[in-house]
This record gives structure tokens, C-alpha cells and sequence, in this order.
């Protein structure tokens, strides 16, 4: 295992909510990666986001990691929820509300906040 | 044509399906919408419906054929 997949596996365990993404979410660099943003702030959810950008190295791992073949991916608790399109619609039917709620506790949202983490260097999470 | 060779991979992977398209969201022939309807799904998570998918078009997603993906899945009665 590299140092960098040791960093991302352990952000994903160590974080209650992840997603990998295109950019920031102050800088949001694909609609893809919005949607699943969107979807994760329309729950009050804590966001902590890993800009896949900042170097190739981290979509390959990533995706050795997580079996996902695509970007955006949710984790919570150290869990692949999925990409934009079954976070969105998990969002839409209320049941990520109550995956964030199983999973985090019903008070998940208290004190939530963005935040983002470099996989890169490591003093990463 | 990518869209011709998406739809191909799909309808091996689900013979069966009821519903079965592909849209070229863009008209730059690398950002999709795919939409499958398939017994195959039922009783799935939309997770495991999506890992089926992403399975069928593993080839075009790692050939860089594929840019960005959506997907929509429906469990349908076999």
C-alpha cells in the first residue's frame, strides 16, 4: 500500500462524510461533483471534500481503494454511498437524511461544517 | 460511435432489460446518460444497481471513452 492510499483510506474511516471531488466546494470544477455537494449540504451534513485535482495519483488510488470507477464518491463512515446520481437520489426519497441520522447520530448536523482535507501531504488528517 | 458501443455493452450485460438508452448529453460523444431498466436490479441497492452498470461499461470508463457518467437504474418485474 502507498502512503498516499494509506492517507485516503484513512481520511475515509476517519471522517464522518467524504466526498472526493472535482475542485472545492468553494470551487466546485464539475457539475457532477456540485450535484453531490448540493445534495450533501441540502442535509446539513458535515463535508469533508479532497480536491482529486491537485494530482492524478489520487483518482488512480481512489479508485484501487473504493472500486469506484467515477468521480464524485460519498463516504460516510467509512462507507461507499456512491457517485452524484445515488447521492442525489438518496437525497430526493429522504433516505440519506436517514443514513446521515442512522450513521452519525440524529443530531448530525450540529456544528456540521466544510472542510477540506490534502491527501498529498502528510499532515492530512 | 461511442453511443452505439455503450448501448452494445449494455444490452450484453442485460439482455433482459425493459428499458434500455443512452444519451450523449453534451454532443461531444464523452459525457453520458445512461438509463436501464432490468429484473436484474430488483431487491439491489442503488449502490449494487450502479456497480452492475459501471461493471458493463468498465472498458469505456477506463479507455477515457467514457468522460462523465450518469446513471439511472429501475428494478423492474422479470
Amino acid at each position: 500500500m502507498t502512503e498516499l492510499s494509506e492517507r485516503i483510506q484513512s481520511v475515509i474511516s476517519d471522517e464522518p462524510v467524504v466526498l472526493f471531488m472535482k475542485g472545492t466546494p468553494e470551487f466546485v470544477m464539475c457539475g457532477n461533483s456540485g450535484r453531490a455537494l448540493e445534495a450533501l449540504r441540502a442535509q446539513g451534513a458535515p463535508v469533508t471534500a479532497v480536491d482529486i485535482l491537485r494530482d492524478p495519483s489520487i483518482r488512480q488510488e481512489l479508485q484501487d481503494v473504493s472500486g469506484w470507477p467515477t468521480i464524485p464518491q460519498v463516504f460516510v463512515k467509512g462507507e461507499l454511498v456512491g457517485g452524484a446520481d445515488i447521492t442525489q437520489e438518496l437525497a430526493e426519497s429522504g433516505e440519506l437524511k436517514r443514513l446521515l441520522e442512522e450513521k452519525l447520530g440524529a443530531n448530525y448536523t450540529d456544528g456540521a461544517e466544510e472542510r477540506v482535507v490534502d491527501v498529498l501531504s502528510s499532515a492530512a488528517a | 460511435m461511442a453511443v452505439d458501443r455503450l448501448e452494445f455493452l449494455l444490452r450484453d450485460a442485460f439482455p433482459d432489460a425493459t428499458e434500455l438508452s443512452v444519451e450523449d448529453r453534451t454532443g461531444g460523444g464523452d459525457h453520458f446518460q445512461v438509463t436501464v431498466g432490468s429484473p436484474q436490479f430488483a431487491g439491489l441497492s442503488l449502490l449494487d444497481q450502479h456497480k452492475l452498470v459501471n461493471g458493463a461499461l468498465a472498458e469505456p470508463l477506463r479507455d477515457g471513452t467514457i468522460h462523465e457518467l450518469r446513471i439511472k437504474t429501475k428494478g423492474t418485474a422479470a
